[in-house]
């Protein structure tokens, strides 16, 4: 739900590039968004569509780069990979696995001209 | 077409050259914010579109790398550094609406009142109904109106602290928008999430929504005097919570009659405590700061610096 939010965000850091380095179009967005970040990438690119619509960044694609989940373990200390917050630990089967990637929310690069 | 913003890309004409003559205009941003900037450009009809002919478009990438919550993130630690110089204890309630958020924040205010000095920041996306309830215990409140929004921001939150300062040395609390899912995004500057969790919501809301119940550090089991009325385990709910958050407290109580209130009281108070001492110290180191400096201005006086220096 909050990605509308997010979407104004990144558009804000556009809007914030396109002043410092003066181009005029973005042809490509690339955002890093971790699995374990609540942000569902279909949503994002829908709340994207419509807050791009007559900006600078108007028709460029959207380019998702998702994250898998990993996680370590503070039972059995294994790095595991992790789906979400709720699973047991793949290895071991206690709770208590502790994210170490996949919370990423982040504006990479954008392709201007 | 206007590099910032995208504008005049319809019914504008540039011919590749660069003029003075140009126009000025303005628009809102989607932050609300009303940009104003000049093209300098020859406008020469209304009928063709904006070209730029002389400036052939070439593809470049620029790397940005920076987190998309950076900005709330930097208001939020802004707000934090407040909150702990001032000593307020700031806590963001959170849950789904319905909860009983308010009825347990008016409850809460009407015991500390007299006895420690509350502020409440009041969010909702429409009516200050809640603000009003807050006021007639004779509390400050100030409602903010996220309008669209889902959740509360950091931005909001310092906004609200603009229109009220709470004082210092006080407790501070953050009544979010009832939702349990967006407002676990977005670090407010607290020292801590509440959530608050009904026994007529279900006791499988950690595992249905567990960002939530993993950013809260207490989990308050609310209306628990209709526990004989519904199916709602609370042990299961506890396990539940500790699955997603193992470290997470929980506290069991009714706003409406009263039970266990007394439990959540002595854990403000505790936390409240610890703001405390830790404003206390930091004057204090801040002190002995100030008074090593002074030791050290005042070794100066008396040892000449014109001494001769071995090289």
């Amino acid at each position: 739900m909050h990605e509308l939010a997010l979407a104004e965000s990144v558009l804000q850091m556009v809007d914030e590039a396109a002043r410092a380095n003066g181009f005029r179009r973005v042809r490509k967005i690339v955002l890093e968004i971790g699995q374990l970040a609540a942000v569902d990438p279909a949503a994002m690119r829908f709340c994207f569509d419509a807050v791009v619509r007559e900006t600078v960044a108007d028709g460029a694609v959207l380019e998702i780069e998702e994250i898998p989940g990993r996680g370590w373990c503070v039972h059995c200390a294994a790095v595991v990979p992790m789906d979400d917050f709720v699973a047991a630990c793949p290895q071991c089967g206690s709770f208590g696995v502790q994210s170490r990637s996949g919370r990423e929310l982040r504006l990479k690069t954008l392709e201007v001209e | 077409m206007c590099m910032t913003c995208g504008c005049g890309s319809e019914g504008v004409h540039l011919d590749g050259h660069k003029d003075d003559v140009g126009h000025e205009h303005e628009h809102v941003g989607t932050d609300g914010v009303v940009y104003r900037h000049a093209h300098r450009h020859h406008h020469h009809g209304s009928d063709v579109s904006h070209r730029h002919d002389a400036e052939p478009a070439v593809p470049r990438e620029i790397r940005i790398e920076r987190d998309i919550l950076a900005k709330n993130d930097s208001f939020a630690s802004d707000n934090r550094q407040r909150f702990e110089q001032e000593g307020v204890l700031a806590l963001n309630l959170v849950s789904s609406p319905g909860s009983g958020k308010t009825s347990l924040l008016v409850r809460t205010l009407l015991a500390l009142q007299g006895k420690t000095p509350v502020a409440v920041i009041e969010g909702d996306q429409q009516t200050s109904l809640d603000a009003e309830r807050i006021r007639a215990t004779g509390i400050a409140a100030v409602q903010v109106n996220t309008g669209k929004g889902c959740h509360l921001d950091a931005q909001m939150v310092q906004r609200a602290l603009a229109e009220q300062a709470p004082t210092p040395e006080s407790l501070l609390f953050i009544e979010n928008v009832g939702n349990l899912v967006c407002p676990a995004a977005f670090d407010l500057g607290e020292a801590a999430k509440v959530v608050v969790l009904s026994v007529t919501e279900g006791d499988d809301k950690p595992l249905k929504y567990p960002d939530m119940f993993r950013a809260a550090r207490l989990m308050l089991i609310n209306k628990c005097d209709l526990l004989p009325h519904v199916q709602f385990d609370v042990q299961r709910v506890i396990e539940n919570a500790r699955r997603v958050n193992p470290g997470i407290e929980v506290i069991q109580l009714s706003a409406v009659t009263g039970a266990g209130v007394a439990e959540w009281l002595d854990w403000l108070e505790r936390e409240f405590g610890a703001v405390k001492a830790r404003r206390a110290d930091s004057v204090a180191v801040l002190k002995r700061r100030v008074a090593e400096l002074e030791a050290q201005l005042q070794a100066q006086h008396t040892f000449p610096a014109n001494e001769p220096h071995d090289l």
